[in-house]
């Protein structure tokens, strides 16, 4: 009698213990999920606004597929924690079944649908920003990189780039791009290490490298391109909100990396006219 | 099937000798445990390198007595993020899944007595251990360890000390490294190739084979396509440095007021070439993972894989469709954005057979009988992370919201979550369940879960705040967060990140000792103490040299007979034949 007892506690040991577990790792899923819930739909840690209207189709298509994933995350997470305590060890018989070819077809339909359909929705946010190139009245600017460093040059006054002369660089001696001295175009370019464009006009910005990979990103325009040595890349933006924004480096390029930076400042039509005065003495 | 089957009847003698035993060893047992041994002192450095790095981040004027200067520069920090990326990819999450595992659990499961090629073998593994000691020893040379990324993009990785430090002698060795191990995973490949298609015993059909075995087979193809073509760009990238060619170096080069003399080379090709092995290189270190948590699932669920077809086709699609994707790395780089619209619905696509493999693995556990052994744990632990971290490449395989997204922190947590934390998972998974068949004792299952309560819960507190900073704009392989005044506001979660760091790295000491610990004292294995179906278990403990001590099985049955109507056991192994199986009445 005495050794039944000790057996029966053990086996009730033994069917407490199972449970614990299960009940421990189902709970952990769920903290998991019901945290990450809470700091995306409190927004705990969030992003300026974005200053462009392809910025504002970005962030739809963005949450378009944060609902979309959130749900199959939230859905899977749940399904796992449930059965993970409802179907654990109880001394029960497991189902023999080898699946289902019925749901396997409904499944991968649905995913199929749900994925590839999200990314085809997506292209138009796409389209916007690389396919449709700039409008002929947008204003140009050319962004220069090195280690590490930004300048921009503008036209100036007769609406020409200087010819570029890889000779000529020197940043000590104040020409970071080697505008050919010879070329009478570049004699009136403006080189600044800071972006300053009018609001509500478009800019398209040509990306130039000197030596390294870089990057040009701005998180309120929702918009990065690396810029490559031996090529240049268009891109284009309208900042439809005067303020100064930060530019940086996502592109590993040296040590110097971390503090490769530089302003964006989108100011009224009249101060950019001012800005391009001031620059051009 | 196999003609080999039948004409070894007989124990093959094993070698006698401590050299030809342990080291210069052809059985592929041995050289399954080198390579795991290899991945253990490879990712006790990754994760040294990584607790560096995060307390970096957030005390960065700290004095550190180890560290000339005392107070870590940027490129030590570079050096740090290059150093744990390289390390982790290839020497852990390539190395311990497929060549440690698959070495020793692929022949066996199969029922054959070894490897294709047992000296191919052996010289795969000393390879690696050769590249292995070339990338280490980029920490000592002049300049010291490469800071160019894990993906040593030129021409910051091919111009030699001009770019950096680091550049000149440690980058050389970086390349020398890679090439080794490519050659090496290419033998690897092959081995695995030909041992799965000409060494299954008789009834061992495709379909009946374990999914792991699917899993270290589809990994073997992506690994013989892709690592070709990272070995021919290593070579190129290493002829540009030193034989002043120009394949990844433009002309008009300039770094620091100086000309450097190139001739049209394209940096972007490079990137072509990396992420064409880079992306299968991603299921190089997942699939084996999947495989592995299905078998435990199964097992320990007591019930077949659901879904086994599916299972078996959705490793081959994603083997597929993994070699169609390798551009949503570059939706910024200046490729041509048609381009990146193709990969982008593509790898959209990759989601599927993904989404496949989770509802199988929750049809699987549905009515299950589940059994919380650590092995198990961490199989749970594995798709919960697969999950949460595959689901975020949703965003990123979008070029509109990667515009946002890329380089931020949301890409480290998407990439650790996903083929780093999961494929870990794999692995942990893998070593508690195959423990007792390779070295006799059980590894304390106290100990077991404790490792995973602190591994589960500090994975998710260190990778999860990556996405909410990374989604405001916080960028990646920044040395500190002074340069841009943004970035100063995310400093909070990066200091609970890196606790959570440093904890989990501590938990990892559990393992470490539990393993070593059981080596010598843990309880007594019995042939099959899981009571699984799969051949490993059919055999001795550990097993003999040649696998099955002489006779070979014949495989009467798929890998996954839980719980059959009828049976009186709830399992059924594989190579019992219909009339051994004991049925109840």
């Amino acid at each position: 009698m005495h050794r039944d007892l000790r057996r029966s506690t053990a086996s009730r040991l033994h069917v407490r213990g199972s449970a614990v577990t299960p009940a421990i790792l189902a709970l952990l899923i769920i903290i998991m999920v019901a945290v990450t819930v809470y700091v995306f739909a409190a927004n705990l840690y969030p992003a300026p606004p974005p200053i462009t209207a392809i910025g504002q189709m970005i962030d739809r298509q963005y949450d378009m597929t944060l609902f979309v994933t959130g749900l199959v995350f939230i859905l899977s997470q749940l399904g796992l924690a449930y059965a993970i305590f409802r179907f654990r060890d109880r001394g029960q018989k497991a189902s023999f079944t080898r699946g289902n070819n019925t749901l396997e077809v409904l499944w991968t339909s649905a995913t199929i649908i749900l994925f590839v359909g999200l990314g085809l929705l997506g292209r138009k946010a796409w389209a916007e920003t690389r396919f449709v190139p700039a409008e002929p009245d947008a204003i140009h600017i050319e962004l220069t990189t090195n280690q590490f460093a930004f300048n921009f040059r503008y036209a100036g006054p007769d609406g020409k780039f200087g010819r570029i002369d890889t000779a000529q660089i020197s940043a000590s001696s104040g020409n970071p791009l080697g505008i050919d001295s010879n070329d009478p175009a570049g004699k009136d370019d403006i080189v600044t290490p800071t972006l300053t464009v009018p609001v509500d006009r478009q800019i398209e910005l040509v990306l130039h490298s000197q030596d390294v990979i870089h990057n040009f990103y701005v998180r309120e325009l929702r918009l990065q391109q690396d810029a490559v040595p031996g090529l240049a890349i268009p891109i284009h933006f309208t900042a439809t909100k005067i303020g100064q924004y930060e530019i940086v480096c996502t592109q590993l390029c040296g040590l110097g990396h971390y503090h490769m930076r530089s302003l964006l400042n989108v100011v009224s039509e009249a101060d950019y006219q001012s800005f391009l005065k001031a620059s051009a003495q | 099937m196999s003609s080999h089957a039948h004409s070894a009847p007989h124990a093959m003698p094993a070698p006698t000798g401590f050299i030809s035993k342990y080291i210069f060893s052809l059985d592929h047992k041995v050289i399954g445990i080198q390579y795991f041994l290899l991945a253990l002192l490879a990712v006790c450095i990754g994760i040294v390198l990584s607790v560096l790095m995060r307390f970096h981040l957030v005390w960065p004027g700290a004095h550190l007595p180890f560290i000339s200067g005392g107070i870590m520069t940027p490129e030590q920090y570079l050096a740090l993020v290059t150093m744990h990326g390289t390390i982790m990819v290839f020497f852990v999450l390539t190395t311990a899944p497929q060549s440690g595992f698959g070495n020793y659990f692929l022949p066996i499961q199969i029922g054959a007595a070894d490897m294709a090629f047992p000296r191919l073998n052996m010289l795969s593994f000393w390879t690696t251990f050769l590249a292995f000691v070339a990338l280490i020893a980029a920490f000592f040379v002049p300049g010291g360890s490469p800071i160019s990324g894990w993906t040593a993009y030129p021409p910051l990785s091919g111009l030699g000390q001009v770019t950096g430090p680091g550049e000149g002698w440690g980058q050389t060795m970086w390349i020398v490294s890679i090439a080794l191990f490519c050659g090496a995973s290419l033998m690897g490949a092959l081995n695995f190739i030909a041992t799965i298609i000409d060494l299954r015993a008789p009834g061992m059909t495709l379909m009946r084979m374990p999914l792991t075995c699917w899993g270290w087979f589809v990994t073997a193809i992506l690994g013989l396509l892709a690592f070709g073509v990272l070995l021919a760009a290593g070579v190129l990238l290493l002829l540009d440095r030193s034989a002043g060619t120009s394949f990844f170096v433009p002309a008009s080069e300039v770094v620091t007021d100086t000309l450097l003399n190139h001739k049209g080379g394209s940096p972007i090709l490079w990137q072509h070439l990396f992420w064409f092995f880079g992306h299968p290189e991603v299921y190089i270190a997942i699939l084996p993972g999947m495989g592995v948590a299905s078998h435990l699932l199964s097992t320990f669920s007591r019930k077949p894989i659901y879904g086994y077809r599916a299972m078996a086709y959705a490793i081959c699609g994603i083997g597929f469709l993994g070699f169609m994707v390798w551009g949503h790395h570059m939706f910024v780089s200046g490729m041509s954005p048609y381009s990146g619209f193709a990969f982008s619905v593509l790898t959209m696509a990759i989601g599927v057979p993904s989404a496949i493999k989770t509802f199988n693995w929750l049809g699987t556990l549905w009515n299950g009988k589940i059994q919380f052994k650590s092995p198990m744990m961490f199989a749970l632990g594995f798709v919960s992370l697969f999950v949460s971290g595959g689901l975020s490449g949703l965003f990123l395989a979008q070029p509109a919201v990667d515009n946002r997204l890329h380089a931020t922190y949301y890409v480290v947590a998407h990439f650790h979550l996903v083929m780093g934390v999961a494929a870990i998972f794999g692995i942990f998974g893998a070593t508690y369940f195959w423990f007792p068949k390779m070295f006799g004792r059980m590894m304390s299952e106290p100990l077991g879960k404790l490792h995973f309560w602190i591994t589960f819960a500090g994975a998710y507190c260190i990778f999860m705040p990556m996405h909410f900073i990374g989604i405001a704009g916080s960028i990646r392989r920044y040395a500190d967060y002074t340069g841009v005044q943004y970035l100063a506001q995310f400093q909070p979660v990066h200091k609970f990140m890196t606790i959570a760091a440093f904890i989990t790295a501590i938990g990892q000491l559990i393992f470490l000792f539990n393993f070593f610990w059981s080596l010598k004292h843990g309880e007594k294995a019995s042939d099959n103490p899981w009571n699984a179906t799969t051949l490993e278990w059919t055999t001795a403990t550990p097993p003999p040299h040649d696998n099955f001590g002489g006779h070979y099985p014949s495989v009467y049955r798929g890998p996954y007979e839980f719980s059959v109507p009828g049976a009186t056991e709830d399992y059924i192994p594989q190579h019992l034949a219909p009339q051994e199986v004991s049925r109840s009445k």
